[in-house]
C-alpha cells in the first residue's frame, strides 16, 4: 500500500508518499491563487493508493477528490514520531501561523495553541524582514548569528516593524544587529506559545521557519531544552497526514 | 410575511438598516438550521417564531402596550421576569448577537469592547432593534465593568433606562443588596405600571416563569440520550426564543417538543449517528443571532449537548421555591434564586466549575469547549483556572476566543477538528 499525505498550507502545498513505514516520495510546490490547481500538479503523476488531506485548505480538496481529512494539528503530532519519538512538544512555525503542540505520555495530542489571526511572527514575516534589509533568507538568518548584539524590534505587526526597520536602519542601526532583533522578536513570541502548552522534552520543531539556523538557537537558550529539526521540517504535516491513513487501515 | 412596515416606522425604526439585519437573519437562519437534517417536528414552532421574530411579536407587544401593559427589556438574567410579570408587563432580553453598525458603536465605545456591548449600542444606534424601541424602561444591571460604565453612555439614547446595582461576592451582605435592588425594582415597575404587585400577582408570576424554566430543563435532560435528539443549534435556539417569546405559549411548545424527543429517546432516533462526539459548550452567553460557534461545532461530526450559558442552564437551571406567604417572604425566594446565577462576575465563583464538571458527567459529554467573547474580562480571565480544573479532573477542554465576525472561522474550525480528534484518539 502507498499511503499519501497532501498539505495545503498558506504558503506552499506539500505532498508526502509513504509506504512500508519509508517517505518514498516528497515534493513541494508554492501555494500560488490557485491551490487546487496547484494540489492537482503535484499530485499529477505520484503512484498511490489512498490519499488524505491537511492544512488550512484541506477542505477545499474534499469536494474535488473523496478523500478524508485531518487537520494540521494531528498530522504534526503523527508526521513528527514518524521522525522522532523523544520529543514532547512540536512547534510549527509555517507561513502564515504558528503552532505549539504537547504530546503526552503515549505521544498523542494533549494541548495546543495557535497564534492570532494575523501573520505576526511567521514565515511571512520574516521573509517581509528579510527584504526590507536586503538580506536573501539564507544570509538573513547568517547575518543575525554574527551580531553580537541585538537591536530590539517593539513591534510584531507585518506593517509597523516595516516601518520600524527602515527607520532604524536609516538612523544608522547596524544590519546584523536589527536582524537579530527579528529573530529574537520572532522567537519570544514562539516560545511564549509554547510554555502555554507546557512543553515537556525536547522540542520538535517543523516548518520552514525551523530551516533558521538562528530560530532554533534563540529557541533552544529561550526554552531551555534541545530543539530538534528534522531533515525536511516542511514536509512533516504531508507525512502525517499520509500515515494516518496507514493507522486506520 | 403580512406588511409590518407601518408598525416598524411608527415605532422609529429606520427602515433600510431594519431590512439589511432582517436579510442578514433570514439567511442565515435557513443556511444554519433549516439546512439540518432529521430535525424534530416540534422545532416548526420556533421556526415559525423565529421567521416572526420582528413581526407576530412584535405586534402582541403593540398591542399588549395599547392595553396599557408596559415592556420592560433587559439584558442580562438578573433581572427577575416574575417582577414584570407581577405588575402585568412583558419582559423581553434584549439580544445583542450581530456584528451591525459596530462603527457606529465605535464612535461612543472604546474599540476593544465585547460584542455583546457593541451590538447594544449598534442596535440602538442603527435603531433596528424592534424589542428595544417598544420598550418602556430598559434595564441595566452594574455586573461587568464594561456594561457598567457603558450604560452610563447609554441612558441619554433610551426613553428611560433603569439600572439596578448587583453584587459582586456571594455574602450575607451581597444577598441582602440583591434583595433590595430588588425591592426597589418593584417600586420603579410599580411606578411605570401603575400597577401594584401583590401576593396573588407574585406567586401567579413566579408560577408562570417557574413553568417556563421546568420546561427547558426538561429539554436539557433529555439532551443526555444517545444518539442526541436533537441538535445543539435546536436547542440553543429555544434557549434564545426563551428570551422574548410570549411565556405560556411558549412553555406549552417546549413540553410538546419534549414529549417528541421523548419518543425519539425511546426509539433510539436522533439527529446525529450514536456515538458522535458530545461536548457541553461553557461561557459567554449566546445571543440572537450569534450562531457561529455552533454551527462550526456542529459541523465538525460532534453534537453539543449542553450549554453552560446564561442562554442556556446558568439561566435557567434554578426555580424558585416559594417559602411563606407575605410579599416580603416571596422576595426573599426570588431572591435567593437569582442569587444562586453562578456569573463569572461574582469572586470567587467556585460553583460555576463545579457545574460545568456536573453537566458534562450526567450530559455524557466528552468534552467541554469554553467560549469567551473577545474583550470580555470575565470569562476570559476565568477561563484558564476553569480549563485547568477541568483538564485535572479528566475532561479535555478546549479554550476559545472569538467575537461575532466571521474572520476567524477558518482557524476556529481548525482548532475545533484537532480537538475533536485529540477526543477520539483517547
Ligand atoms: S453572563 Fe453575567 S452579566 Fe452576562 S447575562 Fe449572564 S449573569 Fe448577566
Ligand atoms: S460578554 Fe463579558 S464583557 Fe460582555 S457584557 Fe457580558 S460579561 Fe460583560
Amino acid at each position: 500500500m502507498r499511503y499519501a499525505g497532501i498539505d495545503i498550507g498558506s504558503r506552499t502545498i506539500k505532498l508526502a508518499v509513504i509506504e512500508n513505514g519509508r517517505l518514498v516520495l516528497s515534493r513541494k510546490s508554492a501555494t500560488s491563487h490557485n491551490p487546487l490547481e496547484m494540489a492537482q500538479d503535484l499530485m499529477d503523476d505520484a503512484v498511490f493508493d489512498v490519499i488524505t488531506a491537511t492544512g488550512y485548505g484541506r477542505h477545499l480538496i474534499r469536494g474535488h477528490l473523496a478523500c478524508p481529512v485531518i487537520t494540521e494539528i494531528t498530522a504534526f503530532v503523527l508526521g513528527a514520531r514518524f521522525f522522532s519519538t523523544s520529543c514532547g512538544s512540536i512547534l510549527d512555525i509555517g507561513g502564515q501561523d504558528t503552532k505549539a503542540i504537547s504530546l503526552d505520555n503515549e505521544g498523542n495530542l494533549c494541548k495546543f495553541e495557535m497564534n492570532d489571526r494575523c501573520a505576526a511572527g511567521t514565515g511571512r514575516f520574516l521573509e517581509v524582514m528579510a527584504t526590507v534589509l536586503g538580506f536573501t533568507l539564507e544570509e538573513f538568518s547568517a547575518a543575525a548569528l554574527s551580531a553580537k548584539r541585538a537591536v530590539k524590534i517593539n513591534s510584531m505587526c507585518t506593517v509597523f516593524a516595516e516601518s520600524e526597520v527602515v527607520s532604524l536602519t536609516s538612523q544608522g542601526a547596524k544590519r546584523n544587529e536589527v536582524a537579530l532583533g527579528i529573530h529574537k522578536a520572532i522567537v519570544s513570541r514562539s516560545a511564549c506559545l509554547l510554555k502555554r502548552v507546557a512543553p515537556m522534552e525536547k522540542i520538535f520543531f517543523a516548518g520552514g521557519v525551523a530551516l533558521n539556523d538562528c530560530v532554533k538557537i534563540l529557541l533552544e537558550n529561550e526554552m531551555g531544552r534541545p530543539v530538534f529539526v528534522p531533515p525536511d521540517p516542511q514536509i512533516v504535516g504531508a507525512i502525517g497526514a499520509a500515515l494516518s491513513a496507514s493507522e486506520d487501515v | 410575511m403580512s406588511d409590518y412596515t407601518k408598525m416598524w416606522s411608527s415605532i422609529g425604526l429606520d427602515l433600510k438598516g431594519h431590512d439589511a439585519l432582517l436579510s442578514v437573519l433570514g439567511n442565515a437562519y435557513s443556511d444554519i438550521f433549516l439546512s439540518q437534517k432529521n430535525r424534530p417536528q416540534g422545532m416548526k414552532y420556533f421556526d415559525f417564531v423565529m421567521s416572526e421574530v420582528h413581526g407576530l411579536r412584535i405586534k402582541e407587544l403593540m398591542d399588549a402596550k395599547a392595553q396599557g401593559r408596559k415592556v420592560i427589556g433587559s439584558y442580562c438574567v438578573f433581572v427577575p421576569e416574575e417582577l414584570v410579570l407581577a405588575v402585568d408587563g412583558v419582559a423581553v432580553g434584549l439580544c445583542a448577537g450581530a456584528e451591525f453598525n459596530f462603527e457606529g458603536a465605535e464612535t461612543l465605545l472604546p474599540r476593544n469592547t465585547c460584542s455583546l456591548i457593541k451590538a447594544a449600542f449598534g442596535f440602538k444606534l442603527g435603531k433596528v432593534c424592534p424589542y428595544l424601541e417598544a420598550s418602556d424602561v430598559v434595564v441595566g444591571e452594574n455586573t461587568c465593568d464594561g456594561k457598567k460604565k457603558a450604560y452610563e453612555i447609554f441612558g441619554p439614547l433610551v426613553k428611560d433606562l433603569y439600572v439596578m446595582d448587583l453584587p459582586q461576592t456571594k455574602s450575607e451582605m451581597g444577598r441582602a443588596l440583591l434583595k433590595e435592588e430588588y425591592r426597589k425594582f418593584i417600586k420603579k415597575l410599580e411606578k411605570v405600571s401603575g400597577k401594584k404587585v401583590t401576593v396573588a400577582s407574585l406567586k401567579k408570576a413566579v408560577e408562570i416563569v417557574n413553568a417556563k424554566r421546568k420546561a427547558v430543563k426538561r429539554l436539557a435532560a433529555i439532551r443526555a440520550a444517545d444518539p442526541a435528539p436533537i441538535s445543539g443549534l435546536d436547542a440553543l435556539l429555544v434557549n434564545q426564543v426563551f428570551f422574548h417569546d410570549d411565556p405560556i405559549r411558549f412553555t406549552d411548545s417546549v413540553n410538546n417538543l419534549c414529549d417528541e424527543l421523548d419518543h425519539r429517546v425511546k426509539n433510539g432516533t436522533g439527529v446525529f449517528p450514536k456515538g458522535t462526539t458530545r461536548v457541553v459548550v461553557s461561557g459567554c452567553p449566546m445571543a440572537v443571532p450569534n450562531w457561529k460557534l455552533p454551527m462550526l461545532i456542529e459541523s465538525s461530526k460532534a453534537v453539543i449537548v449542553g450549554e453552560e450559558s446564561c442562554v442556556g442552564e446558568r439561566g435557567s437551571r434554578f426555580l424558585t421555591e416559594v417559602k411563606g406567604n407575605t410579599l416580603d417572604e416571596i422576595l426573599d425566594s426570588i431572591t435567593d434564586r437569582y442569587f444562586n446565577i453562578d456569573c463569572a462576575v461574582f469572586t470567587p465563583n467556585p460553583s460555576r466549575c463545579d457545574y460545568v464538571k456536573e453537566m458534562t458527567k450526567k450530559l455524557h459529554a466528552r468534552g467541554v469547549i469554553h467560549y469567551s467573547l473577545q474583550f470580555c474580562q470575565p470569562y476570559l480571565m476565568e477561563s484558564g483556572p476553569v480549563e485547568k480544573e477541568l483538564e485535572t479532573s479528566g475532561i479535555p477542554t478546549l479554550r476559545l476566543e472569538t467575537d461575532y465576525n466571521q474572520e476567524d472561522a477558518g482557524q476556529l474550525k481548525t482548532r475545533i477538528e484537532a480537538f475533536f480528534e485529540r477526543i477520539k484518539r483517547k
